[in-house]
């Protein structure tokens, strides 16, 4: 860490404690999307495609708010709306913002086979380099939430990068900073967990939503992008957010045993047929005895 | 054609050393065309199976190029493997005489060959490397289609891709399992068989020693196709 250079830990001739030497620095950065303060504005849509310098183009609309069916390669933040009718007759407009949750153990990041294509950086950061991307679109089968996007023009795959340009200088990503409710939040991922955990109480114990939680899937590791959710025990809702997000066991079994079977099966049949060859030795023609000897 | 080893041995008086033709010329083209378009897929292939092998795909011009010519190679080799079947499959059809060679299979792979039943055109081991090779390569075409196009799944179809995946990466393991016994087999184990693939043609004794039975055709008076 280049952090590290400016921490002192011993200093000479230095009468008691070294200044700072305790500090214990986090890393671990964090988005909060409290989607029970959500309005739906999509100023974080529009900051998302200023910020990354895409365009708005013709989308698809399918007789809801929400600007698109899916997020696209060009288009990394998608306000999720679904008109949920609760048991007892009410409506509630459910909207989640949707994008990359940057995953502790990220199923993209196992399924790639491009050198340096997808790196994680210690912040949680998961972020694709496409100079290295070859467009094969594992990521796309490796993804639990349905967040690479291929685009056919540059033959090459794209996603939220958490705004790790504007992260890495000491900004927080754009969308949080269009938030104009206050229902994104950026920090590190301590403290995103706390106040996540703290407004998921405040629904509970005072707004009467006995279900309400927050999401940081355990089956991908945690994510760096979490959720407060006032049913936190149906996240489908909220724009098919899944229950048990994991790597595909697919994934898992072709990038793990399969892949040590297939190996040892390659080396070890290159090596049995090299053992043949030397206890056996090649096949030779026999000669013809007289009584087979046919005229043509 | 006179300065090949094989066909100056036919003017030789050697009855055994007389050469009979065994492989048309459309049969070789092909197995070329069909061999090298295989080989490159591998290659490819290869570099997208483990980050050991990624360099592999700087043969065809890097990583965007492997992944776009891999899917191409395999429909080459889909389009030659057609017309083996349409020349082969008669020959390829497993029957009576595979079962007793099927069992002496240890004598064959012990290379005491004296001791197997009389095979065909093609042996048993030949007829399961043809049918390993076109059933696998079936199931690489339809896995492999999800793959190429895998962008144009929804994500409603996401098990195509699980599916797709794991059956691809498992099925082309068995066909390289395959691929490289025949290539053994053909090159540095049985002597002649690689020349058979070049000029066509075999020794009268290669014949009678590895496939009696089409020894006994095409030496009498049926010859085979040209």
């Amino acid at each position: 860490m280049s952090q590290a250079a400016t921490e002192l830990i011993r200093i000479s001739g230095h009468a008691g404690m070294v200044p700072g030497a305790g500090l214990n620095r986090e890393f671990q950065v964090c988005k909060l999307v409290d989607t029970t303060t959500c309005i739906g504005c999509k100023a974080c849509e529009v900051a998302c495609l200023e910020w990354n310098g895409y365009t708005f183009t013709e989308t698809t609309f399918d007789n809801t708010y929400q600007t698109m069916p899916e997020t696209a390669w060009n288009y990394w933040n998608l306000i999720k709306f679904n008109e949920h009718e609760r048991e007892d007759g009410s409506m509630m407009l459910l909207m989640r913002k949707d994008q990359c949750m940057h995953c502790e153990d990220p199923g993209c990041l196992a399924a790639c086979p491009a050198e340096a294509a997808i790196v994680q950086y210690a912040n949680g950061i998961v972020d694709f380099q496409e100079a290295n991307c070859i467009g094969c679109g594992y990521c796309m089968t490796g993804c639990p939430f349905n967040i690479p996007k291929f685009s056919p023009t540059a033959r090459k795959v794209f996603k939220c990068t958490l705004c790790n340009d504007r992260v890495s200088v000491g900004l927080e990503p754009a969308c949080i900073k269009a938030c104009p409710t206050g229902c994104l939040h950026f920090g590190t991922k301590n403290e995103m967990k706390e106040l996540a955990q703290t407004r998921a109480d405040q629904l509970r114990d005072v707004s009467g939503f006995a279900d309400a939680g927050v999401y940081d899937p355990a089956g991908v590791g945690g994510t760096h992008v979490i959720y407060v959710l006032h049913d936190a025990k149906n996240p489908e809702l909220y724009g098919g957010l899944p229950k048990d997000p994991h790597i595909p066991y697919s994934v898992r079994l072709w990038k793990g045993p399969l892949k040590w079977l297939g190996n040892l099966a390659m080396v070890g049949g290159l090596l049995g047929l090299a053992l043949h060859y030397m206890r056996f030795g090649p096949k030779k023609e026999e000669p013809i005895p007289p009584d087979d000897r046919r005229p043509v | 054609m006179s300065t090949t080893g094989s066909v100056t041995r036919s003017t030789a008086a050697n009855h055994d050393e007389e050469l009979i033709p065994r492989y048309s010329f459309g049969e070789r083209v092909n197995h070329w065309v069909g061999a090298l378009s295989y080989t490159f897929a591998l290659i490819t292939g290869l570099a997208f199976w483990s980050p050991y092998l990624y360099w592999l795909a700087a043969i065809v011009g890097g990583g965007p190029t492997a992944r776009f010519v891999h899917p191409w190679f395999g429909l080459i080799f889909t389009v030659s493997l057609c017309w083996t079947f349409v020349e082969w499959h008669r020959d390829m059809e497993i029957d009576e005489s595979d079962r007793a060679w099927a069992k002496a299979m240890p004598y064959y792979i012990q290379n005491e060959d004296d001791k197997l039943p009389p095979v065909g055109r093609f042996n048993f081991g030949q007829k399961l490397f043809f049918w390993g090779i076109f059933y696998g390569v079936i199931l690489l075409l339809l896995t492999g289609v999800a793959l190429w196009y895998t962008e144009a799944l929804p994500w409603s179809w996401r098990y195509v891709r699980y599916v797709a995946i794991l059956v691809h990466s498992s099925v082309a393991l068995i066909t390289i399992g395959l691929f490289l016994i025949h290539v053994y087999m053909s090159t540095i184990l049985e002597e002649g068989s690689f020349g058979s693939m070049v000029h066509g043609y075999v020794t009268r004794a290669w014949a009678w020693t590895f496939h009696r039975t089409w020894y006994y055709q095409v030496s009498g008076k049926t010859r085979p196709k040209q």
